[in-house]
């Protein structure tokens, strides 16, 4: 294993992003989707401002398919009165009746998620939204930047992106730019873990072994979470011991087989692990290259 | 410090088999995973149609790039052995990504440098030297590559070795640490080649497990100020990183450029006070005195200060689409301190092969030169082989936003020391009262021909008339005397503005109104001039007629020279003009006549 170290260098980068958002944007939101990342986020974003309230809101965009014991979790944490919590619904999308089940990832992803931070983004005027994006998790997030900048529309465009020198950061806009921030950039899967064990940071128990319902579909184990989720022919729920890699929308996300219920039995298992972390992620799949137009089109 | 963290670059072309030995090398430290590999096979046999792993794929990110077949944009890999953990950034190895490559580099405490066993040094090696050198990497590991070509053969290894070597001693890269590899077959990646014996040295993942991980270590304390963190009114905290040396609580600073002294009274964290606090560490600083702090000052050893300038000799990477015109304002940003900066001259500028000087006027894209730049306050800083963080700036477009530079400050020139701001007892406020009015600076802007100094003349003597002290300041006119070495190229009308702007401002000092009329075509020195006034002195007023119109009047007969081709670069037919975003006065001289256009200005000023 790498020395704990590095853990120290991560933590003190990370920092140093968050407090530059802190001093150069009028109006900064954390993007909080209630994940690891997100929690190891808002740990640091309370050491970057320290003694300091968190100065600015957490922003979750909900899609209203979340698996319950996040909304549990999210809800009892906003609950400390530590923070202002923001949740944003595409409403159009619920009138419309959207659902992953029904339209498919892509268009539900696409209204429910990428439609509906714009819409959040744009309500309350956030010139800079934080993010626990990482680029270790997908290809076309090897280039991503730290300071990634959106247009007007929120379109990412890879020709205008800027250059980052040293941790130099053009943090200037022009009016209606705003710019997404990824202070987590530089963090692996297994940096993130580790810390979340050094710091002792409270996560969804849905990443620990458990045993739960869930149906065989597509070749993927899905939780049966609540009863929108209508069997097909065929399918029976079963109670297997599942844990989850990474949290979405619970009939987009895969459980996998394990037994690994404690934080050293997750790191263990990721250290043995052969598969990347974002297969569990059913978006990824529709193509080469698909989480970059996703990026184009201003999913995060 | 020891971190645990080594961030390297790796710079050749893809002819080199850069993206292959990076594939490589994750493959070896066992990093890609089954479902990794499965697309690997997957798209190898797509695009080679044979079942070998293609491992120039797993690095190659972006859509358009997997198409074209090469690597446009620094890519940042992750992984990890059981003794340390690495970040690497995979650079471009084309001239036109230069600037992609400083990128990487700034952040590389070591360079991989790629070259073909069979080639030999080429002309792009020496350029990836060289700029990796340029932004301060000091140890390179030269894999040579492609030695199962080369029949193993230790000549040929030999022969390029040695001029590397030379090559990298005459950039002040000490440390060079040479091996052959074969980056497709995995020999002296991962671990010690069978095939070539005569070499007993480390492999290369070996060489990057003990290179030191730190970039530069910087003897004295230095702290830039980030963010002033004041939850409540006695929590006074100064919140950075500290970008060098060590401090330690009691120990006595000095608030950079000023001169305020204090004690550290606390090392704040979350994980409570610290005593000591080093390079990389993110902390927050109380004083024991109540002081004047901001973001972008530097707080440091008070016995060992930073140096403090306005003026500088440093290298300039030009990384922007548009040229750099010498003397064009930009902001300047160097660790948290932005100003704004002009680099009055460039010396040379420097081939980025052979590094041989040539004479230059402007830089373009990936042309890098050694400059003097000009900023409007003083600030801290160190030389850059010193102190990455406190030497090396970027410079912004003022008009678009973007990155458009990156520097490397070499040393102070020490005009800033030797010429001090003389302090006069009558100051502005003085003479403005005894005029009984409020100075300020009218800036008309607009193409040639659309009655600027016509509405100007017109303002300024209804001034007069009502008893105001003015002066208009006429483009034309001062090309006669103040400007008449300069002509109308893009670099002679950034400098005819700046100078305008500066008598400007010096005429508004001396408590009077003043008039400007000048085309001044470019956002960027409008802003310029706006920056030399407090902001209720200066008011743009956009003089509006369309080019047809202006065409059409032709009062002095230019339009027609210059669509003759008789003269050049005249604004509005070979020459942009940029229409002002946000003028404070937006005149439409349609359908006008001068006088209501006066009215509409006198109307707009505040004078009493």
């Amino acid at each position: 294993m790498p020395s704990p170290a590095h853990l120290d260098a991560l933590e003190a980068e990370s920092i140093h992003i968050l407090r530059e958002v802190l001093a150069c944007f009028r109006r900064p939101v954390l993007l909080y989707s209630i994940g690891k990342d997100s929690q190891v986020l808002l740990h640091l974003l309370r050491k970057a401002c320290y003694p300091a309230r968190l100065p600015l809101p957490l922003l979750h965009v909900d899609t209203t398919w979340k698996f319950r014991e996040m909304i549990a979790f999210r809800d009892r944490l906003a609950g400390s009165g530590e923070f202002e919590l923001l949740v944003h619904v595409n409403e159009d999308g619920v009138r419309r009746g959207i659902s992953p089940l029904r339209h498919g990832a892509a268009v539900h992803t696409d209204v429910m998620k990428t439609q509906a931070l714009k819409q959040a983004l744009d309500l309350h005027g956030f010139d800079a939204a934080i993010g626990g994006a990482r680029r270790d998790e997908e290809k076309s997030r090897a280039k991503e930047r730290v300071f990634s900048f959106r247009t007007a529309q929120h379109h990412w465009d890879p020709k205008r992106q800027r250059p980052e020198l040293w941790r130099t950061w053009n943090t200037q806009l022009q009016p209606g730019e705003s710019v997404r921030v990824f202070p987590l950039s530089d963090w692996t899967e297994l940096d993130v873990w580790r810390y979340i064990r050094r710091e002792r940071i409270e996560v969804v128990p849905l990443y620990f072994a458990r045993e739960r319902p869930v149906v065989r579909r597509d070749g993927a184990w899905l939780m049966a979470d609540d009863e929108r989720f209508a069997l097909r022919e065929g399918e029976r729920i079963e109670s297997r011991r599942v844990r989850f890699r990474t949290l979405g929308c619970y009939p987009l996300t895969a459980a996998i087989e394990s037994d690994a219920d404690t934080l050293d039995a997750v790191i263990a298992e990721m250290q043995r692990s052969r598969s990347s972390e974002r297969q569990g992620r059913i978006i990824d799949h529709d193509g080469a290259g698909s989480m970059e137009r996703k990026k184009q089109e201003g999913y995060f | 410090m020891e971190t645990g963290l080594l961030r390297f670059v790796t710079c050749g072309s893809v002819d080199d088999g850069k993206s292959t030995l990076l594939g490589r090398l994750l493959y070896d430290a066992g990093m890609l995973a089954d479902d990794q590999l499965d697309a690997l096979r997957r798209d190898s046999r797509g695009r080679h149609g044979d079942a070998a792993l293609d491992f120039a794929l797993v690095t190659d990110g972006l859509d358009a790039e997997r198409q074209q077949g090469i690597t446009i944009d620094v890519a940042w890999r992750y992984f990890h052995t059981a003794k340390r953990s690495f970040i690497v950034g995979d650079c471009p190895g084309h001239e036109q990504y230069t600037r992609n490559m400083a990128t990487g580099a700034s952040q590389a405490a070591l360079a991989v440098v790629l070259v073909d066993a069979r080639k030999g040094l080429l002309a792009q090696t020496r350029r990836h030297t060289y700029i990796c050198a340029l932004l301060g990497i000091r140890q390179v590991v030269l894999a040579v590559n492609k030695m199962d070509l080369a029949g193993f053969d230790p000549g040929a290894y030999a022969s390029v070795v040695e001029p590397y070597r030379a090559l990298a001693a005459s950039l002040g890269i000490a440390a060079v640490h040479a091996l052959p590899v074969v980056a497709v077959d995995g020999d002296n990646i991962g671990q010690r080649s069978a095939r070539m014996p005569w070499y007993d040295g480390p492999c290369l993942l070996e060489l990057l497990e003990t290179a030191p991980t730190q970039i530069a270590p910087s003897a004295d304390f230095r702290l830039p100020v980030q963010w002033v963190n004041r939850p409540t009114p006695d929590f006074r905290g100064y919140a950075g990183t500290v970008c060098g040396g060590q401090v330690a609580r009691g120990d006595e600073v000095l608030v950079q450029p000023g001169t305020q002294r204090a004690r550290i009274a606390r090392i704040v964290t979350a994980d409570g006070d610290l005593e000591h606090a080093t390079g990389g560490q993110a902390v927050t600083l109380c004083l024991d005195r109540e002081l004047d702090v901001s973001r972008g000052d530097v707080i440091s050893a008070a016995a060992r200060p930073a140096p403090v300038a306005d003026q500088f000799a440093c290298h300039l990477l030009w990384m922007g689409d548009a040229p750099m015109l010498p003397n064009r304002s930009y902001t300047f940003r160097l660790g948290t301190c932005t100003a704004s900066a002009r680099v009055t001259t460039i010396k040379h500028k420097v081939d980025v092969h052979t590094q041989a000087p040539l004479a230059a006027q402007r830089l373009e894209l990936n042309e890098v030169g050694c400059c003097t730049v000009d900023l409007d306050r003083p600030v801290a800083f160190e030389a850059y082989a010193d102190n990455r963080t406190l030497g090396g700036f970027i410079l912004i477009d003022r008009q678009s936003q973007a990155t458009v530079a990156c520097g490397m400050l070499d040393f102070a020139l020490h005009r800033a020391s030797n010429i001090q701001w003389q302090h006069t007892d009558v100051d502005k406020a003085m003479r403005a009262s005894a005029k009984g009015q409020r100075p300020q600076c009218l800036w008309f802007t607009g193409l040639s021909g659309a009655g600027k100094s016509t509405v100007a003349n017109l303002v300024e003597r209804r001034l007069a008339a009502l008893g105001y002290h003015t002066y208009l300041l006429d483009g034309d006119n001062l090309r006669h005397g103040l400007n008449v070495d300069l002509g109308f190229t893009a670099e002679a009308r950034v400098e005819n503005v700046r100078r305008v702007a500066e008598v400007a401002h010096l005429m508004v000092d001396a408590g009077l109104i003043v008039l400007v009329c000048v085309i001044s075509p470019f956002q960027s020195e409008r802003e310029f001039a706006r920056g030399r006034f407090g902001a209720d002195e200066f008011v743009e007023v956009f003089v509006d007629t369309p080019l047809a119109e202006c065409e059409r009047r032709d009062s002095k007969g230019l339009y027609r020279k210059a669509r003759a081709g008789e003269l050049r670069n005249f604004t509005g037919i070979d020459s942009p003009y940029e229409v002002p975003p946000a003028p404070e006065l937006h005149l439409r001289t349609a359908g006008q006549r001068p006088e209501q256009l006066a009215d509409q200005v006198i109307a707009r000023l505040r004078l009493g």
